[in-house]
């Protein structure tokens, strides 16, 4: 198991190192950068020695190879450096951030699991019935519908029926939980439909699977309850490609609320991003993709090792 | 998976393949009657982004600044915008541009991840571990930044988005195609190509991509309606299609959340056309996927 361990984490560097690469260079393609931007609005003749002066100070006359050891050796000792738009430390602004996005994440996650798993399990007992028609109806719905309009109809059902709108300033849930959660509800509620949708799916399908394998066919001739047979016997062989859809979409909810984000007016990470590519601010970028792209590695790596833990097959190979 | 024997179809006469074909799609209506369901919707979204240039009670470019922000009424059967613009013939000429996105995207990111799957399974070994870590990397790159990427460096605009979202459709579809090429290798017709001689791109086009058609196909329609939806928030944050061409995502950007409260309308029906677009393409999915292989899962 160690080993296998040890496999795995060693195959996250290069995996981590290519996508390094592959932004450092991209932003760089991307025309403009932050000097001309920054400039771009003061004066429609900025000064080309002015320029020369911010670049300088920024790193940015340095050739490519250069910038590119810098930041690395930077990488090396988890030294992020700053903002190049905001001059704030890379930690500093994605910190705040990040709170965010991770309480939104979890809330979406717990909509999506408290929906998915009860109505999977109900459509695949009543299989081809009107049960099953309507569960399979709702979520597929749930996926045809972008979560951000989803989110504006919120607003505009709780603006004409309750005439109350939720909060649009961010309040940290430690500083007033009511406030909080009375902004963050309804994103979590758009959010999570649509991820509930691939979820239930997902449960629905493993659970008709398990249900035709021999062991359920034994438990049932032994005359065990059909309760323990759900819950013990099938429900939990079933869970473990449902566990991976949710932890893969946990990973994307990270960074990948941009849309959502804009309607509820949250700062999240999501509009972080969306922010220091339009201003080319090379080292935020660098950080946040980085970032996005770890923590989708190390959940699809906590995944593979639940695999291997439950299912020693996968490990010895 | 989806290997079938060789169907001797030469000599079946034309008519009765034709029937054999018939009495599949009616089985299949039959059988799968929600599946059914999705087909007609799509068709007819097909069919009104053909159309929409005639069916459409108003050019959807026309402003009238005497009729902003009209409610719906006999005149503008679902209002108008901030432009004066009908609504309605803005959703008809939406879908035009929803088709043109979701089926290029779908076609060329399906094929091209089909054909490097495919191919990563045939040569196994060094070969495809390197195109499997590639593909990696691309899956763990995060989409809003490629697209972000890509507009910047192009421009917005149609081929520019059709490209944002076709390049991370390729990873996806080589992982599902290789998972089901992989059986495919082991099969004999692959070795008897093999040692009649034949060249690689021969055996991978000839003889193994035919075979990974089921998943293909399931992928196909999956990737439609992802498309269209990607392609909505693309417009939405801005980053796609530009104004002033007619798309859903672009008719909920801007004025249309500002003005929410006094013209409903405007935000609320792009996003039904979406949802029902998208909705149609899963639910022929869906049965498609039932009727061609049960077994296959997800994406």
């Amino acid at each position: 198991m160690l080993k296998y361990i040890l496999k795995r984490v060693l195959l996250m560097i290069p995996t981590l190192l290519s996508v390094a690469v592959l932004v450092f260079f991209l932003m760089r393609i991307v025309p403009g950068d932050i000097v001309e931007l920054r400039f771009a609005g003061e004066s429609a003749f900025a000064q080309k020695e002015n320029l020369d002066k911010e670049r300088a100070r920024l790193g940015l006359d340095q050739p490519l190879w250069k910038q590119f050891v810098t930041w690395m050796w930077g990488l090396l000792r988890f030294d992020f450096g700053s903002s190049m738009w905001t001059g704030a430390p890379i930690t500093e602004e994605i910190r705040l951030r990040f709170a965010l996005s991770l309480q939104l994440a979890i809330m979406a996650t717990v909509v999506a699991v408290v929906l998915a798993i009860p109505l999977g399990v109900l459509a695949a007992l009543k299989q081809d019935t009107w049960v099953d028609y309507a569960v399979r109806i709702f979520s597929i719905a749930g996926l045809a519908t972008p979560s951000f309009w989803l989110g504006i109809v919120f607003i505009l059902l709780l603006l004409i029926v309750f005439k109350w709108l939720p909060p649009m300033v961010y309040t940290p849930f430690w500083v007033n939980p009511v406030q909080n959660l009375a902004q963050l509800i309804w994103p979590a509620l758009a959010v999570g439909y649509r991820y509930s949708a691939v979820a239930t799916r997902m449960t629905r399908s493993a659970m008709l699977e398990v249900l035709r394998e021999d062991y359920i066919r034994t438990a049932r001739a032994k005359g065990l309850w059909q309760k323990l047979i759900l819950s013990r016997h099938a429900l939990k062989n079933a869970m473990l490609p449902v566990l991976t859809v949710i932890a893969l979409e946990f990973a994307f909810l990270m960074g990948g609320l941009v849309v959502t984000e804009q309607v509820f007016n949250l700062n999240g990470l999501g509009l972080l991003f969306v922010e220091s590519v339009a201003h080319r601010d090379y080292t935020l970028t660098q950080a946040l993709v980085l970032l996005v792209a770890f923590i989708f590695i190390i959940v699809n790596f906590f995944v593979d090792l639940t695999y291997a833990w439950l299912d020693p097959r996968i490990r010895l190979r | 998976m989806a290997v079938r024997p060789v169907e001797v179809v030469a000599d079946v006469p034309e008519a009765r393949r034709r029937s054999r074909w018939w009495a599949a799609v009616r089985d299949f209506c039959r059988r799968r009657p929600l599946g059914a369901i999705g087909a007609v919707v799509v068709a007819l979204n097909i069919v009104v982004g053909l159309t929409a240039n005639v069916i459409s009670p108003y050019d959807p470019l026309a402003t009238d600044y005497g009729a902003m922000l009209a409610r719906p009424s006999m005149a503008h059967w679902l209002g108008t915008d901030a432009f004066g613009r009908d609504v309605l013939s803005r959703i008809l000429y939406g879908s035009r541009t929803a088709m043109i996105v979701g089926f290029a995207c779908a076609f060329v990111g399906a094929t091209v991840g089909a054909v490097i799957g495919v191919a990563s399974a045939y040569f196994a070994g060094k070969i495809d571990l390197l195109i499997q870590r590639v593909m990696d990397i691309f899956l763990a790159f995060p989409l809003i930044i490629l697209a972000l990427a890509v507009v910047s460096i192009l421009g917005t605009g149609m081929t520019n988005v059709i490209m944002a979202i076709t390049i991370p459709m390729i990873p996806r579809a080589a992982l599902v195609t290789r998972s089901s090429a992989l059986a495919i290798r082991e099969m004999p017709y692959v070795d008897a190509a093999r040692a009649a001689g034949f060249r690689h791109v021969r055996i991978i086009m000839r003889h193994m991509l035919p075979n990974v058609m089921a998943p293909y196909l399931i992928m196909l329609t999956a990737f439609l309606g992802q498309a269209i939806l990607l392609e909505a928030s693309l417009s939405f944050l801005g980053l796609g299609v530009s104004e002033p061409t007619a798309a859903w995502g672009l008719m909920l950007r801007g004025a249309a959340v500002q003005f929410a409260e006094t013209a409903p309308w405007m935000a609320i029906f792009p996003g039904l056309a979406i949802s029902l677009a998208v909705f149609a393409f899963n639910l022929f999915g869906d049965s498609l996927r039932d009727a061609l292989d049960p077994r296959l899962r997800t994406l």
